[in-house]
């Protein structure tokens, strides 16, 4: 490192270690929309990649909705965009609820073969209904830029919207799960359905509404994973192995373990792509969480009440 | 039977009859499944649907392996991609190092290694090919091997009490990793192209339509024979602890039994049997990629299982041949439609046919042969072939 003046290497330092950070936020998203729905509802929701794509869809189709009608708006449409994916992934988890996962609560591994054939099922749809072709979305100006903090730092916009919402988004989950009726309500279902049900808890509801929900901050995270990456029919693949480790390294049923695996993988694999290709990178990454996983076999922060 | 009877030769015959079809229905379904393989598809079918139906075959061992380790241990693997691609690719790597003689590769810059080393500048043959020169290494690898790899899969997470939906998840990201480390060793294993270009076993060529019709009838035999097996083995007493872990795990290992080790055995063993329909398949179809055996075919195994029927192991093979020929058939025709079908099937199949074409036949077929010949004995020995009626209903312990 000779020819870097510490200065140099101070500054790359930071840049480096915000771009971790947004790997961290992006894992942590990716995680979220699941962390309600199988760690605490105990659903495997095999179509949830394809619940961040259809938040990815809303995003780019609305954007070229809004600069092709009201191209005014265009630096500020990102505004509406994210409640809109909110929207309509609700609707669609709503519905997902009502007319599929409500029938299997007493059967996860049926679940899991049911939502696999849902992921088809929407795969296929967005092939068929808004085309097979990569889209992407046309950012404002303003968040592509970058914000120099000093001659030599330059923290990219869009990396610090995403670390915004993700912490937004966090604080919104605490203080639903652990503060709002909603939340008492959805874990106590979880914990005994029958008990809470006698209590006279409408836990139907509770679930549909959980996993609306659930299914709804998936749009967002998926509405700002085009950002980074374009968006097409068979995306969710990309995600679907990742956000499910992520969930499962961290331990079910614990957010704080949710974070702490996202900053474990986001390490993991900056190191680790540092020194290799990127699918081998991916071998040692995964290969490394099946023996952390072996000896954690309920993850690193397992919630302790429910084992 | 006593115990003296048992020893005598005719009884043992009778204990295994017992044992392998536990009653005439059980040897007039095998005697179906043999005639319709052995006899009627040879005969109906042209030679290129016959070496189709004999890939589907392939995958029918698959379905077999999951109707052992998920139908009746209640282990559902969504990584049986990995045993599959083990023996596909064990068998490969022998047919292309016979393919590849230093006279046909003598155009490369080292004449004598597979083509696709050649491509990536590896100038000698890896030491772990070494034993893929010997055909009998490598069947006892395509054997030991998918054993090897399923106990080091299992035996930690069955003992830290991974609950099945999280196993299955991992088994998952398990053949995705497999996925990323054969498309990542180019050099090794030919990439995301997969082993192409064999051409013949020890001297004999595969890919000629009478070689095709021969590893047809091997590739039935052999699933017969795993047939067999498979029925053994749940037959046994071994078979029934499997069966009673899966409906209530904390009940049977309070009474003594130690669980980890019946689940390790029933997943290696259903690997074993999977990477057999791998090396199967690699020699019917001539070649064998990563795309084969990835996350998708993997769950398309588990599907070919529900299909069937997960507790049934005639039903598994059925079910492999019905949903690829559905396949092949609307594929080809409407692309689109068929991906919405085969969606739906997933979701049909788990919403109101949760026991697939078995469940089927048990609840309605044979009902109806029942009430045509009400004395008949597979009318009265309907009890016996329906061991948990009610395990459906029941609520699943281990859902956390």
């Amino acid at each position: 490192m000779g020819d870097y003046t510490a200065q140099e290497i101070y500054s790359i330092l930071i840049m480096q270690s915000f771009s971790g950070v947004s790997l961290l936020c992006i894992y942590a998203l990716m995680g979220m929309g699941l962390y309600i729905i199988f760690g605490q509802m105990g659903v495997i929701n095999m179509a949830h990649a394809e619940f961040l794509v259809l938040g990815s869809y809303t995003m780019c189709l609305f954007s070229q909705f809004v600069t092709e009608s009201v191209p005014f708006l265009a630096n500020y449409y990102i505004i509406l965009a994210i409640p809109l994916s909110f929207g309509i992934a609700f609707g669609v988890g709503y519905l997902v609820e009502w007319l599929l996962i409500s029938r299997l609560y007493k059967r996860p591994l049926d679940t899991l073969l049911a939502t696999w054939g849902l992921s088809l099922l929407m795969q296929q749809s967005f092939r068929t209904f808004i085309g097979a072709r990569e889209t992407s979305a046309d950012l404002p100006e303003w968040l592509l830029g970058s914000w120099s903090v000093s001659e030599m730092i330059d923290i990219p916009v869009s990396g610090l919207v995403l670390l915004g919402l993700t912490i937004a988004l966090t604080i919104g989950l605490v203080v639903y799960t652990k503060k709002t009726r909603m939340g008492l309500r959805m874990r106590a279902t979880t914990q005994n359905r029958e008990m809470t049900a006698a209590l006279g808890i409408n836990t139907k509801m509770t679930d549909r509404f959980s996993f609306a929900i659930a299914c709804g901050i998936s749009g967002i995270a998926g509405a700002f994973f085009t950002t980074m990456a374009s968006t097409s029919p068979s995306a969710g693949t990309n995600y679907i192995v990742d956000s499910f480790l992520v969930l499962v390294v961290g331990g079910l049923g614990s957010l704080l373990g949710l974070f702490i695996s996202a900053g474990f993988l986001a390490l993991l694999s900056s190191i680790l792509e540092f020194f290799m290709t990127g699918s081998l990178a991916k071998v040692w990454l995964y290969l490394v969480i099946f023996i952390v996983l072996m000896k954690f076999t309920k993850g690193l922060f397992s919630d302790k009440v429910r084992s | 039977m006593n115990s003296i009877q048992k020893y005598t030769d005719a009884g043992f015959a009778k204990l295994l009859y017992e044992r392998l079809f536990k009653s005439k229905e059980g040897l007039i379904g095998f005697i179906i499944l043999a005639v319709i393989l052995l006899v009627i598809l040879p005969l109906g079918l042209s030679p290129f649907r016959l070496n189709m139906a004999g890939k589907y075959l392939c995958y029918a061992f698959a379905a077999i392996g999951l109707v052992m380790c998920w139908g009746q241990a209640g282990i559902l693997s969504l990584g049986q991609g990995i045993f599959f691609g083990i023996g596909g690719y064990c068998m490969g790597m022998f047919l292309k190092l016979e393919a590849s003689d230093p006279v046909t590769t003598a155009i490369q810059t080292t004449p004598g290694i597979p083509d696709f080393m050649d491509w990536n500048q590896i100038t000698e043959l890896p030491l772990f090919w070494y034993p893929f020169k010997s055909f009998s290494l490598t069947v006892m690898l395509i054997l030991i091997l998918p054993a090897l790899l399923a106990f080091v899969m299992s035996v930690f997470y069955f003992k830290g009490r991974v609950t099945g939906v999280v196993f299955a998840i991992l088994t998952q990201s398990m053949v995705a990793c497999a996925w990323y480390f054969i498309v990542g060793n180019q050099g090794y294993f030919g990439g995301i192209n997969g082993m192409t270009d064999l051409k013949t076993l020890n001297g004999w060529d595969i890919r000629e339509e009478s070689s095709q019709y021969i590893l047809y009838f091997v590739c039935v035999f052999l699933l017969l024979g795993c047939v067999l097996l498979s029925r053994y083995v749940i037959s046994t007493r071994l078979g029934r602890v499997l069966v009673a872990q899966r409906d209530k795990e904390a009940r049977v290992r309070f009474s003594g039994y130690n669980i980890t080790a019946f689940k390790v055995f029933i997943f290696c063993f259903a690997a074993v049997i999977t990477s057999i329909g791998g090396a199967l398949f690699t020699l019917q179809v001539g070649f064998m990629s990563p795309n084969l055996i990835g996350i998708q075919p993997s769950i398309d195994m588990v599907i070919f299982t529900a299909v069937g029927g997960r507790e049934s192991i005639f039903g598994a093979v059925y079910g492999a041949l019905a949903v690829l020929s559905a396949k092949s058939a609307f594929s080809e025709a409407y692309p689109t439609l068929w991906m919405f079908l085969y969606g739906a099937t997933f979701i049909v199949i788990v919403l109101f046919l949760p026991k697939g074409l078995a469940g089927l036949y048990h609840d309605h077929v044979k009902v109806w042969f029942g009430r045509i010949w009400s004395k008949s004995p597979i009318a009265s020995s309907e009890p016996e072939v329906i061991p948990t009626i009610t395990e459906f209903e029941k609520e699943v312990p281990d859902a956390k």
